[in-house]
């Protein structure tokens, strides 16, 4: 991992931090938690439920008050600032979003600028700046209320409106833990994708060690009691787990868990004969003779993969039409882990998946080969 | 058929539109004692139903009073309350304040369970992201329990109004006039069309009322919060 300058962010350290909920000598909640979380990282909070993740990241905020011991920002003490200034300071996304239902997508996301009353004009233009950012058509979604929203659309907003006000740090509380897994493996890569844009100091909270590991710079394995287990970077608990308890955790398949390290984009893709909807099946017919694998991927007039054209089934003469494509697998995004992208495609029985950009336009196609040449034990899973 | 005829005859006599015993008079009577017992009753109900209905503390009570106030029917809370107010302002002329007391304690009850409950059933994840965002406390009131329970507090206060129209009715009894002035007149002096007449005006009086209170239940209702019982959620 190389050290990047990453203006967006802030460093956040625990220093002793104890919190219980009950009288002394019922076990804390979390107990006597120390660690530095570097500016721009996403610090990835996982254990069993009940570990006390949740407390933790809401002990940053003010949410939890610790019942001994200091957490900083940048250096301040949470403590400096009103709790109700602190917080404006800092994102907050939590897994069932919280959209006010009562309130329009623009005007959810405009809630901390106004709170620190920003001009109209201001906020207007950051809204706009936002719902973009999150890939959300501002004219379209602007005025639009959370109840008409997809799940992930709803998700999106709520990533937009943590990021409002641009805070150094944003917290997040299972973001995607109700969402299904195609969805949450889209999530995952967009909010990665945004962070290679904003650079803020991020710190995830999930009960899912693959989504630990593939989301996070470094991650803080806890245990029951609020006991850190072991804080390092994904790689080095998946090779050196510090203890039988994270070894336990992290699952007997570590080897197939160092997939998850590695991302699409890692690998070198093949680029496929692509045919366009409309093209006369003549001139299909010349360039799958000339391509010789017999197969085409057929796009639409944005770029975007239909399916397979198989040269056997193809009509003489006309043109091409949409319905003739058969589906493949859903698509990859260069940001969707080996590991994922491995079960995309076992699970649809297809041995080539089509990459897809943000905009869902074909990058290339992974084979099933070469993501079995990373698992060869002399191999080195590559890391970007 | 001869009878309506003698309703409307009754509606029609020019005197039944002057005088100190018209039909406006009456019924500006029965409008303004009812508006204020309802403005009163909102004044006193709501603080109450958001405080409780804010904090949690409280709930105890506002179970005791749903329960008082669906149990005891609303002739019922007027018999009970107009003796006691006769008691302890023992003096003559006080014209509409004791059915006014009356009218008040009747529409306290539904505001302060409706806007209780409408609080209550507002998700918690809502208030905490609100909290997390910086909301102080009271804008999390304003700003986000109180547009979300609206339709809720709203549909207490359309209930407390139509009971409130209904029973000013029975003012009359104690303090004479409202549209149960002609009532009692029309059985005293063994007039029916009157008593139907009048009858017929405090009926649509408080069909009026509730239409009323159901056209600004939705106005004052976010479009947003309509959505999700009309289109569904998607998730
Ligand atoms: N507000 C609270 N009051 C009392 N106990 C709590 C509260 N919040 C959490 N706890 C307890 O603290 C422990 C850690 O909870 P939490 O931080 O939510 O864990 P996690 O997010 O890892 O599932 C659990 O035993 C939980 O029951
Ligand atoms: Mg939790």
């Amino acid at each position: 991992m190389t050290p990047q300058a990453r203006p967006g962010g802030a460093v956040v350290t625990f220093e002793h931090v104890t919190k219980r909920y009950g009288p002394p000598g019922v076990p804390p909640a979390v107990d006597d938690l120390s660690l530095a979380i570097p500016a721009g990282e996403i610090c990835v909070l996982v254990g069993p439920s009940g570990c006390g993740k949740t407390t933790t990241m809401r002990m940053i905020n003010r949410l939890a008050e610790p019942t001994a011991g200091r957490i900083t920002i940048d250096g301040q003490d949470v403590r400096d600032l009103s709790a109700v200034e602190l917080r404006r300071g800092i994102g907050y996304v939590i897994q069932q979003v919280g959209l006010f239902p009562h309130l329009t997508v623009g005007e959810n996301v405009a809630i901390v600028p106004r709170l620190l009353r920003w001009p109209e004009p201001r906020i207007r233009e950051r809204v706009e700046e936002l719902l973009e950012l999150v890939g959300l058509e501002p004219g379209a979604y602007r005025a639009r209320y959370p109840a008409s929203l997809s799940g992930g659309e709803r998700q999106r907003v709520g990533v937009a409106r943590a990021l409002a006000a641009d805070p150094p740090v944003m917290l997040m509380d299972e973001p995607f833990g109700a969402v299904d897994p195609i969805l949450r493996d889209r999530l995952q890569n967009e909010l990665l994708r945004l962070q290679a844009k904003v650079g803020k100091t991020i710190v995830f909270v999930t009960h899912d060690v693959d989504e630990a590991i593939k989301m996070a710079d470094r991650v803080a394995i806890l245990r029951r009691g609020g006991v850190l287990a072991q804080f390092d970077t994904p790689e080095a608990i998946l090779s050196a787990p510090a203890s039988e308890f994270v070894e336990h955790f992290v699952g007997a398949d570590r080897g197939l868990k160092r997939l998850s390290l590695a991302k699409v984009r890692d690998l070198q893709l093949i680029q496929p004969l692509i045919v366009r909807v409309g093209e006369p099946r003549v001139e299909v017919r010349r360039r799958m003779e000339v391509d010789g694998t017999g197969y085409a991927l057929l796009v639409d007039a944005a770029d975007r993969p239909l399916g397979w054209v198989d040269s056997a089934e193809l009509a003489a003469d006309g043109t091409l039409t949409e319905e003739e494509a058969t589906p493949g697998a859903p698509p990859l995004q260069p940001e969707t882990t080996l590991r994922d992208a491995l079960s995309t495609l076992l699970g649809s029985s297809v041995q080539l998946g089509v990459v897809t950009d943000e905009r869902d336009r074909v990058l290339g196609l992974l084979s099933v080969d070469a993501i079995s040449e990373v698992l060869r034990p002399d191999a080195t899973a590559p890391r970007s | 058929m001869e009878f309506l005829g003698e309703v409307a005859a009754w509606f029609s006599d020019p005197a039944s539109w002057e005088g100190r015993n018209s039909i406006p008079l009456r019924l500006w009577e029965h409008v303004s004692l009812s508006a204020t017992a309802l403005a009163l009753g909102v004044l006193i109900a709501l603080p109450i139903g958001l405080a409780i209905g804010h904090s949690g503390r409280g709930a105890r009570a506002a179970v005791a009073i749903t329960n008082i106030g669906r149990a005891i029917p609303s002739l019922g809370w007027l018999g009970m309350v107009l003796p006691i107010t006769l008691v302890l302002f023992e003096r003559g002329g006080l014209g509409f304040l004791p059915a006014l007391i009356a009218l008040v304690a009747l529409a306290i009850p539904p505001i302060v369970t409706n806007t209780y409950a409408g609080l209550r059933e507002v998700d918690r994840e809502l208030i905490d992201a609100a909290r997390g965002m910086g909301m102080g406390e009271r804008r999390i009131l304003t700003a986000v329990e109180v547009p979300i329970a609206l339709p809720v507090i709203l549909a207490g206060v359309r209930s407390s109004a139509v009971q409130v129209v209904a029973t000013a009715t029975l003012a009359a009894v104690v303090a004479g006039g409202t549209l149960g002035d002609f009532i009692l007149q029309g059985i005293f002096v063994r007039d029916l069309p009157r008593v139907f007449g009048a009858a017929l005006m405090v009926a649509v009086l408080a069909l009026a009322t509730e239409g009323l209170f159901a056209l600004l239940q939705r106005l004052a209702t976010s479009p947003g919060l309509r959505a999700a019982t009309d289109v569904g959620r998607t998730s």
